[in-house]
């Protein structure tokens, strides 16, 4: 029940759960004050306009507002012990300006009238101090205001209006079914997270957000004694941009198969029942053959490849050397962009970045600088047409406008580009699961997320996977182990050479992408379908010690 | 205000300790105030600063436990967030593995503070990230980098009479510089206690020479090589092991540490002999606190001595369960080596691979702790004891495990983040692909 040890699980990480390292900013709190409905919106304008006046009177061009509450919950069980359950707010402002040409930043836990115009001027004597050695000034793409306008995650069901009893009891359910399974060990957990976002800027805009996020997941553990082996499988849900609904199950948003893989409603229930017999079948399964395999990729699988070999190599900020010391740059250069044939993959290959999409982590109304929020082309019929970028980046890409990617994980970090939905779009033509793996003479189909390691660049990846199952004659004909995909990007999009239909779409995603110095957390979601890629090299990853 | 001396933070813990009803109060204080800088192509992009003191109640009754925090130290807020936490214990299920607080202990006086590191401001700073920036200029490079430092406490006190206090300094510089036309790339990541070690001149020279040096790297063909990992390297390496030697998960069946039966690995040879590793709160170049957040000394701690896994740690609720001495986890690891440089190391290779450091390292298997992730910022080519080119980055697939059976030779130790670790010399090192990547 302590912050620290809670702190501490999220590094169990032999045979536990792979916890999100995701960082409490928050203050524990009773779950009830979660539902208090924080400072009224007339008071944020009148603070957010005090705000820009100081900025403003000391020199400041610029100046936006960013008076956020973050409310967070954490539910975190294993076998029949309630190990944890955190609530955390935060709350307070962050300012930022542009003075001398440059930026400037300052925030503060005091939402007052009076701190907030002295942080207002801190942010700008930040701003004028860093003018001295900056280069080439800020060049902000024009933005409209957009008057008092808001915006709100279209849940049913809030999650910090259901009382926590009833999560431990059904986490407690989860973990009682895998056990009388036969598992020996399982841990769960449900995330919820509420982001309550004030923006105002000098360019006219007043906009009120309320944004939901949740996580419901589990692994199950199954040793087998005797061997001394033991094998592990996650849940098949995702995080989603939704409400407590996503653990109302519904039939039509099941995906049946040799495994029942889940849309917008999610069973957490059917799941952890075919998870411990997963691990179990893992256990006795056989170890592959490396060599060349045709892959078909289930989107619990395939959103973390187009994560990290499509959304990252198209952020701007990577491709202009902004992340060079961290994450790195990408190997997608601005004169592959603007040859306007850069083959990225096969013409089957279309992606699109989204921050509009239902039930998507990356769905809001406006992002975290006052631009609202839209749909665009990164990857057309396989060549790269466009990134993804922010007001002080779209010239450098012949932009007008921004595109919306501007985010910071609370009010207290500097907004910058982060990630949209990045998600490859489903084939026109009717085409089913099983018609696909009909098709496929040696291959492997994989289930669900596991490893995975990718270059600076974004070259050269490595994933794993949840279950693997061995394709022979167009047959499921039994489980693998040992199972890994190595690729280069391009080669491996370009491989792609069948999509299942839209149909068979589905949203995976992240609550935790890691970006910046110091580090700042991203939600983001990638929709796919079933995909397939053919040739590509699996490795073994069985080792003695 | 957010660094309280030692008798402030007593005598503040003491007030809020009197306003407590439940069964059981403990109670955390900390501080902290630093800044950073971070510049990229070769300009300051963000700087900060941040000041920050906050307090955690912890109140139980029974087996219940609830947690409230606060960053306001009037009287009211003091006696609001006590309040606070015992209301939350009340509402909390019952915790079957609550283990009650410790009683009073002397702890051993830390080294972790250093008042010259205390003493850095935004000037200190800029000059430095300045002396970096001109390296890059100097060598027409381009620079991104970043820069923090940071002063803090943190004291404990609760309703069983115990109290430990412990203030600290640390600073974290690193740089990657890369040629302009992207061919080349450097890098340096240090950490230190005493900013009189930092020297970020000579660390943005040695990043520029990693740079130029590493143009127009030659593919060559993965496999099997002798490795020499530079401190940097090996550190990447070692990091995701530690957290296995637990007596919990091994003794669950479900680490590399289990063996089949439910049997563990201690006492037994799962390294080279050359291994010797442990932990030390009084380390002069990785110092740590004498406690932990429980109230348990931190002392000396030998995990790994001439490759027998001699300790695991036991969480005091898992150590009651098997009658046995609760331990610390392996905070702060130090790896034992010898006297040569990285240079011997080479000098003494006839054919293998320098290794700068690593990125993306992942865990593959936690049974067997493979890993994968790949070399990044300069990896060469060694041939009859002599650096001959630099290669192309590489992907590895390789345990850290099976990496300590293989150690053929070890350098001296430095520290290298939050670990000290020699340069090393390896043989059979797995290489599985190679990378485009610079």
């Amino acid at each position: 029940m302590k912050r620290r040890d809670f702190i501490y699980l999220s590094g169990v990480g032999f045979g536990a759960l792979m916890l999100p390292n995701m960082e409490l900013f928050g203050n524990p709190i009773d779950p009830l004050a979660a539902l208090n409905d924080g400072m009224d919106v007339g008071l944020k304008k009148q603070i957010a306009d005090i705000a820009m006046n100081a900025a403003k009177s000391k020199g400041a061009t610029y100046a936006d507002v960013r008076i956020g509450r973050y409310l967070n919950q954490f539910v975190i069980t294993r076998e029949n012990r309630v190990q944890n359950v955190a609530n955390t707010e935060s709350f307070g402002v962050g300012i930022r300006v542009i003075a001398n040409g440059c930026w400037g930043f300052a925030a503060s836990n005091n939402v007052t009238k009076d701190e907030v115009a002295k942080t207002a001027e801190r942010a700008v004597a930040v701003a004028k101090a860093n003018a001295k050695i900056q280069g080439t000034p800020v060049e902000l793409a024009p933005q409209k205001g957009f008057g008092e306008v808001s915006w709100k995650t279209p849940i049913e069901k809030n999650p910090f209006e259901v009382p926590v009893q009833e999560k431990t009891d059904l986490l407690l359910a989860v973990n009682a079914e895998a056990k009388n399974g036969g598992a020996n060990f399982v841990n769960s957990m449900l995330f919820s997270i509420n982001e309550q976002k004030y923006f105002a800027s000098t360019d006219g805009s007043y906009i009120d957000q309320d944004i939901h996020r949740i996580y419901p997941s589990f692994v199950v553990t199954k040793i087998d004694k005797t061997s001394g082996k033991f094998q592990t499988r996650r849940s098949l849900s995702s995080p989603m941009g939704m409400g407590y609904e996503y653990l109302t199950p519904k039939e039509e948003e099941k995906v049946k198969g040799i495994v029942t893989r889940y849309k917008q409603r999610y069973d957490i229930m059917e799941d952890v029942k075919n998870a411990t017999k997963d691990a179990a079948e893992k256990i006795s399964a056989k170890s592959v053959e490396p060599g060349k395999y045709d892959l078909i990729l289930d989107p619990s699988h395939l959103w973390l490849t187009i994560h990290e070999s499509v959304g990252h190599p198209t952020e701007l900020d990577r491709v202009l050397g902004y992340e060079a010391n961290y994450a790195g740059t990408s190997f997608l250069t601005l004169d592959k962009w603007q040859s306007k044939k850069f083959n990225f993959g096969n013409k089957l290959v279309n992606v699109v970045a989204d921050k509009t999409q239902p039930g998507s982590l990356g769905a809001v109304g406006y992002d975290d600088e006052g631009v609202q929020c839209g749909k665009w082309d990164l990857i057309k019929d396989g060549v790269l047409v466009n990134y993804q970028a922010i007001r002080d980046q779209a010239h450098i890409i012949g932009l007008d406008h921004s595109q919306g990617c501007c985010y910071a994980q609370s009010w207290q970090d500097v907004q910058f580009q982060r990630m949209p939905n990045v998600s490859l779009q489903p084939g026109k033509e009717k085409r089913s699961v099983d018609d696909m793996i009909k098709n496929v003479e040696k291959g492997i189909y994989i289930v669900g997320d596991g490893s995975f390691s990718i270059d600076q660049q974004r070259y050269n990846f490595q994933f794993g996977g949840q279950t693997f199952y061995e394709i022979k004659q167009g047959k499921i004909v039994g489980m693998l182990n040992d199972v890994a995909y190595q690729a280069n990007t391009q080669e491996f999009w370009n491989s792609c050479t069948d999509l299942a239909d839209a149909s068979d779409y589905r949203l995976g995603g992240a609550f935790n992408d890691g970006k910046g110095q110091p580090g700042q957390s991203n939600a983001v979601s990638h929709g796919c379908p079933t995909t397939r890629f053919n040739g590509v090299n699996v490795i073994n990853t069985a080792r003695k010690i | 205000m957010a660094i309280l001396k030692k008798e402030e933070a007593q005598a503040l813990l003491k007030k809020v300790l009197n306003y407590s009803k439940a069964d059981a109060c403990e109670l955390g204080l900390e501080g902290s105030t630093g800044g950073n800088i971070r510049y990229a192509r070769n300009a300051v992009s963000t700087a900060g600063e941040n000041s920050s003191m906050s307090l955690e109640v912890s109140s139980t009754y029974g087996k219940r436990t609830g947690v409230a925090t606060i960053n306001e130290f009037d009287d009211a807020s003091l006696e609001k967030v006590v309040r606070r936490s015992e209301e939350l214990a009340k509402l909390a299920p019952e915790d079957s593995e609550y283990m009650p607080p410790l009683g009073p202990e002397n702890f051993t006086e830390s080294i972790t503070f250093n008042s010259d590191t205390a003493a850095i401001n935004p000037e200190k700073r800029a000059e430095a990230v300045a002396q970096s920036l001109q390296i890059a200029k100097d060598k027409n490079l381009e620079a991104a980098g970043f820069l923090e430092n940071s002063t803090a406490f943190r004291a404990i006190m609760n309703s069983k009479g115990l109290f430990a206090y412990n203030s600290s300094t640390d600073i974290d510089f690193s740089v990657t510089l890369r040629t302009k036309d992207g061919k080349g790339s450097g890098y340096v990541n240090v950490s230190y206690n005493d900013v009189r070690k930092f020297d970020p001149k000579t660390l943005s020279t040695v990043a520029a020479g990693k740079a130029l040096s590493s143009v127009n790297a030659k593919a060559i063909e993965p496999g099997k090589y002798t490795v020499i990992l530079e401190p940097l390297a090996a550190a990447d390496m070692l990091g995701g092991l530690f957290r296995g030697f637990d007596a919990r998960s091994a003794e669950e069946g479900r680490s590399f540490m289990s063996k089949k039966g439910g049997q563990t690995r201690l006492g037994e040879q799962l390294f080279n002999e050359k291994v010797t590793i442990y932990s030390d709160p009084l380390n002069a170049e990785l110092p740590s606190a004498t406690w932990n957040n429980e109230g348990m000394p931190l002392k000396k701690t030998i995990w790994v001595d001439k490759g027998v896994v001699k300790n695991l740690s036991y969480s005091r609720y898992w150590a009651q369960q098997k009658n046995v001495k609760p331990l610390p986890g392996a905070f702060r690891v130090i790896m034992e080596g010898g006297t040569k440089s990285l240079e011997d190391l080479i000098k003494e290779t006839e054919k293998g691979i320098l290794v700068t450091r690593f990125w993306y390292i992942r865990m593959v298997d936690p049974q067997t702790v493979l890993q994968t992730g790949l070399t990044r910022d300069g990896t060469f080519y060694i041939e009859n004891g002599q650096i001959k080119y630099p290669i192309k980055n590489f992907r590895f697939n390789e345990s850290p495990v099976i990496m300590l059976n293989n150690v053929e030779e070890l350098g001296k130790p430095v520290r290298s983040g939050n670990i000290v670790v020699p340069p090393m010399k390896i043989r059979d090192f797995t290489f599985t692909s190679l990378s485009d990547a610079v």
